[in-house]
């Protein structure tokens, strides 16, 4: 546990990483960023010239050690080098969801007393004017696009470009004063502070050590082989802790290239000029991809669609084994060869994983169907379990063991213990060093031994040393017969289908399980195009009685996977409806990463769960709605209950 | 701030209106017998944002060919930076800076956005018709100039996303913003908006309302529009003027077109005896 700096040769933190790549990796492309459609770059030399820059700014403006410095926008590297000077000066770094509303970000300015913000644009300047009066403690803001916001009072409020014209103005004065600073920081001193979305509760602020992220980085690229001529795509929200360590504390232990996109609507683009070599995404990703790809092969012509569902059946068979490097047939290998030049290898490329070499997903289960989709075209996609207070590594997959059901060994350093009830626990030198201003949380999380209760229920397989995650501990029940209620595991068998965006599963003791089920309106909306079907409205095609039809198909074969597994049988879906609106993180129903807060659809949803269990067929609903400006509003829809066939389960009829 | 003085001031949210830009005197339009404009004067400041409003039929899209220069008024002078105007052809009146936008969209469908947005610059353009086929020289230099400015207008109105797109692929309200960003591109010291919110969402409304003042602040765009939704009109411009059956009816501050009783009548409709 003991880890000092010596073991990474004195580099004991994220500045003194960036003096060390500023001399080795000199000309070498640091940051990119598409800005006026071409990709500008900086290499490390000037990277370093402008985190110096900015932080003799903030030294000049005033910033003192220890002061918290709130991050707030999409990843640019701008903000990433405010991170790194904010941490050169002695600061705290604090980014914070850019889509936040006001009243969370008020929260978490508050919470740990922010005295500055480095923000984006007019829209961010304008929530945090809104908020200033109850923040006592906020002094002064910067923003990086100036535009619209020519008119407003200055006197607190600056340009990005000005603070570090300012910082290179007054270099003389103050770089006695910030290498002094810089020499301070030691293994201990704090690297960042993310504040976790949290399923339930106010979000707490997870405090992580140089030695964290140093130590997570350094180990987590030992274990992938990662090198400075990695290239990845920055485009998961900076408040997020996977963030910070590839693009912040893996690229700057490893050296390699930081590419941001040029907005969020240009992500897929971008990322297929870039072409990264690791490559990191949450599910849901993969999981709206695999819906464009299969959209855009139904209105492909048919000697390519007819190609394309051969070659893939083929892939299927035979893909997953190539790629961990298992015995297959000559004929198999050739065909599969040749399936890649027609097929795979232009579709890989499309997509902008041509030339991944590892990537990641995590955060939620993924659906197996979809990860063997992806590791069938030869896309070494890899599972790992991670949490913000473990500076993100737990489990990994070891390349040539990978598994749809499993997340993997443990990481290196890591040690992990399950404990009676089946919650998993863990300690290693990533454990965070406490929730800020929180000891008695930081107390209920984390033991005297060091020992961090994750709150996942989970076990080894007895043969691959592997571990499985069954779900969310306090999220997995009994029915009322006493069977094992694990919601997750049927909502990721939903959520394959394309036309399945969001799925809830209730059921907790209870004597059967109903669903909610939100439709993707991407996959749906183009099929309703092709059919000839109008629609005014999510609402009005979400209550569409051809939609319902396809949607009861999906969950009746749903209902027949789930019935194969004796021991989830009983979760099998009785009655479901179609939501009238999408799940949403602006009406609290979902965090910011896009996980659903169970317990809260439950509480604001509880008529329609009432009527699946009353048995009616249709019920009225009125439903809040928040806008993404914070005004709210309310939408009212008449919902269609519909019952769905299941298989008898044979305890039960024999019970009856 | 009605007064005819040709002082430029300072307006309350921090902006600077200029003299005069342009001045239309004693405008009359006549389609054989059908008077379309009946002298009409009126003046557009250096830095404002100018609307002219009016019930159908009222004459405003005719009034904004005029200052085109689509159509020539049988009476009446067009004054443009202190000097008058003789009749001129449009594509000479874009020559002088004036640029504008179409209330049935005229965008080039076939053609990419980007492509669309580059011929906003062909005024910009000299290189003859051999230096650009070999490409060399010349030519070369004022594509990546003009193609830098492009993409900073791209960047301003946020369609970076369709940059490569086909503009006939676009919806509607993507399709209005593609155009502002061509006559943005023509760098025009007043730029016509002939009802630029025209079948718009709210949302696009808003979006567009914001593109609109950002303009006008971040360039110092002059910029005459013709609009119908009365309250995007107020919210926006600095000076209205109201028309009725081709006659000029009102013309002053938001507040002040909204308490003048002939454009209360012209809206709400009276009684004609």
């Amino acid at each position: 546990m003991a880890q000092s700096s010596q073991a990474t040769g004195g580099l004991a933190s994220i500045p003194a990483l960036l003096q060390r790549n500023a001399t080795q990796f000199a000309d070498k492309d640091a940051y990119r960023e598409k800005e006026f459609g071409i990709w500008q770059t900086w290499t490390w030399a000037e990277t370093a010239n402008e985190i110096e820059a900015l932080a003799l700014g903030l030294i000049n403006l005033g910033v003192s050690e220890g002061d918290f410095v709130a991050i707030i926008g999409r990843n640019r590297p701008y903000f990433y080098w405010s991170m790194v000077a904010a941490q050169c000066v002695g600061a705290v770094p604090v980014p914070v969801y850019q889509d936040s509303a006001a009243d969370e970000m008020e929260y978490i300015l508050g919470h740990c007393g922010a005295k500055y913000a480095i923000v984006e644009d007019q829209e961010q300047v304008d929530k945090i004017i809104d908020i200033q009066d109850s923040l006592h403690q906020f002094e002064h803001m910067i923003y990086i696009d100036p535009r619209g916001l020519r008119k407003y009072d200055h006197h607190q409020l600056h340009e990005f470009s000005h603070i570090q014209a300012q910082g290179r103005a007054a270099r003389d004065e103050w770089i006695t004063d910030l290498e002094a600073r810089r020499g301070k920081l030691t293994y201990d001193s704090t690297c960042v502070m993310l504040y976790t979305s949290g399923t339930t509760g106010k979000p707490k602020g997870v405090v992580l050590s140089n030695r964290n992220v140093i130590e997570s980085a350094k180990n987590s690229a030992e274990f992938d082989g990662l090198t400075a001529g990695e290239e990845i795509l920055a485009y998961l929200p900076m408040a997020w802790v996977g963030d910070f360590i590839f693009s912040v504390g893996q690229a700057y232990w490893t050296g390699f290239c930081v590419n941001c996109p040029e907005s969020a609507d240009t992500m897929m683009t971008d990322l297929r000029e870039i072409g990264p070599t690791y490559y990191f995404a949450p599910p849901r990703v993969f999981e709206t991809q695999l819906t464009n790809v299969m959209i855009r092969m139904e209105d492909a012509g048919n000697l390519k669609r007819r190609m394309f569902h051969r070659f893939m059946e083929h892939a299927k068979k035979v893909g997953g084994d190539i790629l961990d490097g298992n015995p297959v047939s000559f004929m198999d290998r050739l065909k599969y060869r040749l399936g890649d030049m027609l097929v795979y290898g232009p579709l890989k490329d499309t997509l902008g994983f041509g030339r991944v070499r590892v990537g990641y997903t995590a955060g939620e289960a993924i659906g197996p169907e979809i990860f063997e989709f992806y590791r069938s075209l030869g896309i070494n996609l890899k599972q790992l379990y991670g949490q913000t207070e473990a500076t993100v590594f737990i489990t990994a997959q070891p390349d040539g063991q990978v598994r749809a059901d499993t997340v993997g060994v443990p990481a290196p350093d890591v040690e992990i213990k399950i404990d009676d009830n089946g919650e998993i626990h863990y300690r290693s030198p990533g454990v965070f060093v406490e929730y800020f201003n929180n000891p008695e949380s930081t107390a209920s999380t984390k033991d005297a031994e060091g020992w961090v209760a994750t709150g996942d229920a989970g076990f080894f397989e007895k043969d691959s040393g592997h571990l499985r995650i069954i779900d969310r501990a306090k999220d997995v029940g009994k029915m009322a017969d006493g069977a094992m209620f694990a919601p997750k595991y049927v909502e990721n068998k939903l959520k394959f289908y394309p036309d399945i965006l969001e799925a809830v599963l209730f059921g907790n003791g209870k004597d059967r399980c109903v669903a909610f089920i939100n439709i993707d309106l991407t996959a749906v909306g183009n099929w309703a195009e092709r059919n000839n079907i109008p629609y005014a409205s999510y609402q009005e095609l979400a209550g569409h009685p051809k939609v319902l039809e396809t949607i009861q198909g999906h969950v009746e074969t749903v209902n027949k996977s789930v019935a194969d597994d004796p021991m989830l049988a009983g979760c099998q879906i009785h009655r479901f409806l179609v939501l009238h609106k999408e799940l949403d993180a602006d009406d609290g129903e979902m965090t910011r990463t896009r996980k659903v807060r169970r317990v809260i659809v439950a509480d604001k949803y509880s008529d329609l769960v009432e009527a699946l269990y009353g048995g009616a067929s249709s019920v009225s609903t009125e439903t809040e709605v928040t806008y993404e400006d914070g005004r709210k509003g309310s939408i009212r829809a008449t919902l269609e209950l519909r019952d769905a066939a299941v298989v008898p389960v044979a305890s039960k009829v024999a019970a009856e | 701030m009605n007064d005819m003085s040709n002082d430029s001031f300072v307006t309350d949210d921090g902006r600077t209106i200029g003299g005069v830009v342009m001045e239309m005197k004693n405008i009359t339009l006549r389609f054989g017998g059908v008077k379309a404009i009946t002298d009409i004067s009126f003046d557009i400041r250096e830095g404002e944002i100018r609307a002219i409003i009016g019930p159908n039929g009222a004459g405003k899209s005719s009034m904004l060919n005029v200052i085109s220069g689509f159509y020539v008024p049988q009476e009446g002078e067009v004054w443009y930076k202190g000097a008058k105007r003789p009749p001129m052809k449009p594509y000479q009146v874009a020559q002088q800076g004036i640029a504008r936008t179409f209330q049935n969209i005229a965008l080039f469908e076939g053609m990419s956005v980007l492509d669309n947005v580059m011929t906003g610059r062909l005024r910009q353009m000299n290189a003859n018709l051999i230096q650009q086929a070999l490409w060399k020289g010349k030519a070369e230099k004022e594509e990546v100039e003009n193609r830098a400015f492009v993409e900073r207008i791209i960047d301003f109105l946020e369609i970076q996303h369709i940059r490569k797109t086909p503009v006939g692929r676009l919806p509607y309200g993507l399709k209005k913003r593609v155009e502002l960003a061509r006559a943005l591109a023509a760098e025009p010291s007043i730029l016509l908006l002939d009802e630029p919110m025209a079948g718009m969402n709210v949302e696009e409304k808003e979006d567009m309302s914001r593109f609109i003042l950002d303009m006008n602040d971040e360039f110092g765009t002059t910029i005459a529009l013709i609009e119908h939704d009365m309250g995007v009109v107020m919210d926006l411009s600095d000076r209205v003027v109201v028309m009725d059956y081709g006659k000029k009816i009102g013309d002053g501050t938001p507040d002040e077109v909204r308490n003048n009783q002939d454009v209360i009548d012209a809206y709400l409709g009276v009684a004609h005896d």
